[in-house]
């Protein structure tokens, strides 16, 4: 069983996320971590080759020190990762990211593609959807839990209103929620081996990708302003001597809330 | 916006009042359309003209029965291709996301999601989009036709105007992959009173409670008030109240009318979920806890004491 994980580097969470002013985008300057819910789908995979044997291969889009994260992930006990580096990516939206990360999970030709619940960096939890249909391949998201049973897969889907338990035949791609599992953390062993792990870097030339289909060339999608919230205005606050119940039952009724 | 299609989701024989609330929005900017996908469709879509929609397509293909997403790209792609809709608006929701995301790649198509507003300028379509936790307000746009929009929970409410649309079916096939993936059985969750979705009034409580037990205090003033019970991260993972009322960004974005926060410390991943309430009401012991920077009313002070009085209050109105 070949599984890969799509994983993605985020500023961590330490530090204080600011949109460059210029560029309209998300700074990524500063220091950072694996998206934390990616680690939920990277300890999906490790339980699955635990039990059933097989690879399990990061698949990421991001500047060249987005490896560091990965290799977080190496040490957790993943097997090797492929890292789509290009400048001209950067800036790219969901056409761009879609592309590039089906381009390089051609290459892997996983049984299995996981995906984490969502970005912290304000990505939208949407990607895996538009992957699959450029792999072509079944999808199942919001995944509480799953099964590999020979050549299917069942996922137990959160909805709104209950739980889907779905099922899909491999390949297929499946994003799992933070409820699935607990993420180990890395051993000092793993750590140790996780330099010498295969770290495989491509551009998007490498993957046959026209730069005029990736980065801000080829988004759909574009940023035209930045603004401030509005506020929520006028701000009450008090200290209960007692009367804290009354005072809230009042404010209450006087915005005819009941 | 010349005209826009509007993905009304459904659940059994009731359209979702996101959706509904979407179009109402769509049909103040321009043409709105409404489209309800699955068996029994065509009943549903006349619905739309209540709410703005001049017209309504359907299609009722069995593979479009089961909640999945994949089945409903094809569906969409045949009518944006046969309407020339420049268009294709979602409420988001767990099903919406993966259809609007999965049109976006067939189609290669813009798609903006979180949108908190839509608004036209100079005649273009423009979404406002909260980011980095809403600090900042993005306004969004795209530069290539149809345009995508997944809308955020309960941004808009359904308006009702008293139209009606005319309903025209229509017929989809199915890429090989999209009816691969099969539903296999269907759970409810149990619920008793309003979901936190759909609740105007939502009582929510946080580790701040200091145990499980104290929850019972939040379902009386809940019960009181007719409100939902909702709970943080902290105290979900804590197993002290089911998952399913989760607020946040790793569970349900909610908008009701008035929030309550009870014993919340206010951490991003709370806030995100619940800020766009109508009135935050927050009581919190700490009186440097960060809710209290995006809370209407605020109260120091402890929740034991508070909330049962508050509840008796309640009660004796009624």
């Amino acid at each position: 069983m070949k599984i890969a994980v799509c994983v993605k580097q985020v500023p961590d969470a330490t530090v204080h996320k600011r949109i460059d002013p210029g560029t309209k985008r998300l700074d990524r300057s500063g220091e950072g971590a694996l998206n934390p819910t990616d680690l939920n789908a990277v300890e999906a995979a490790l339980r699955i080759k635990e039990a059933q044997g097989g690879e399990v291969v990061l698949v990421s889009l991001g500047p060249e020190k987005a490896m560091e994260s990965l290799r977080k992930a190496l040490a957790m006990g993943a097997d090797r990762a492929l890292l789509v580096s290009d400048d001209g990516a950067a800036g790219s939206d969901l056409v761009g990211t879609s592309t590039a990360l089906a381009r390089a999970l051609e290459r892997v030709e996983a049984d299995l593609v996981l995906f984490g619940q969502a970005s912290s960096d304000g990505d939208g939890a949407v990607l895996w959807a538009a992957v699959a249909d450029r792999l072509r391949r079944p999808l199942i998201s919001q995944v509480a839990s799953l099964t590999v049973d020979g050549d299917s897969v069942t996922g137990k889907r959160q909805t709104e209103h209950g739980y889907d338990l779905i099922s899909a035949p491999l390949p297929a791609v499946i994003a799992v929620s933070d409820a699935i599992n607990e993420p180990r953390y890395p051993s000092l062993k793993g750590i140790m081996g996780a330099k010498s792990k295969a770290q495989e870097t491509v551009t998007l030339a490498d993957l046959g990708i026209d730069a005029a289909h990736a980065g801000e060339a080829g988004a759909k999608t574009a940023v035209l302003e930045l603004g401030s919230p509005p506020s929520r205005g006028d701000q009450v606050k008090i200290e209960d001597d007692g009367s804290a119940a009354q005072k809230i039952l009042d404010y209450v009724l006087e915005r005819r809330l009941l | 916006m010349k005209a826009a299609l509007v993905f009304l989701e459904h659940y059994g024989d009731e359209l979702e009042k996101g959706g509904l609330g979407v179009l109402s929005k769509a049909a103040s900017l321009g043409d709105a359309a409404g489209v309800v996908l699955g068996p029994g469709a065509g009943t549903l879509a006349a619905r739309a003209g209540a709410f703005g929609a001049a017209n309504a397509y359907a299609c009722e293909d069995e593979a479009l029965s089961a909640p999945l997403p994949q089945p409903r790209v094809d569906a969409l792609a045949a009518l944006v291709e046969k309407t020339g809709a420049d268009a294709v608006l979602f409420a988001a929701s767990v099903l919406a996301a993966d259809v609007a995301a999965g049109l976006a790649a067939r189609l290669d198509a813009g798609l903006n999601w979180d949108l908190t507003d839509l608004v036209l300028s100079d005649g273009d379509l423009v979404g406002k989009r909260p980011a980095l936790g809403d600090t900042v307000l993005v306004d969004v746009g795209w530069t290539s036709s149809p345009r995508l929009a997944l809308v955020r929970a309960g941004a808009f409410d359904p308006v009702e105007s008293g139209g009606s649309a005319e309903v025209e079916e229509f017929e989809a096939s199915f890429s090989d992959f999209s009816t691969l993936a099969t539903l296999v059985e269907q759970t409810q969750e149990e619920a008793s009173g309003p979901s936190i979705e759909d609740a105007d009034i939502i009582v929510a409580g946080g580790r701040g409670l200091g145990s499980p037990e104290a929850f019972s205090l939040l379902e009386e003033l809940a019960g009181a008030l007719g409100g939902a019970v909702g709970a943080t991260r902290a105290v979900v993972d804590a197993g002290w109240y089911p998952y399913s009322t989760q607020v946040g960004q790793t569970g349900k974005t909610v908008s009701p009318k008035l929030y309550v926060a009870c014993g919340i410390s206010g951490a991003i991943q709370h806030k995100v979920g619940m800020q766009g309430s109508g009135t935050i009401v927050a009581i919190n012991k700490d009186p440097n806890a960060p809710i209290f920077d995006f809370c209407d009313l605020g109260v120091v002070g402890d929740i034991h004491q508070i909330v049962p009085k508050l509840t008796e209050l309640v009660r004796s109105r009624q």
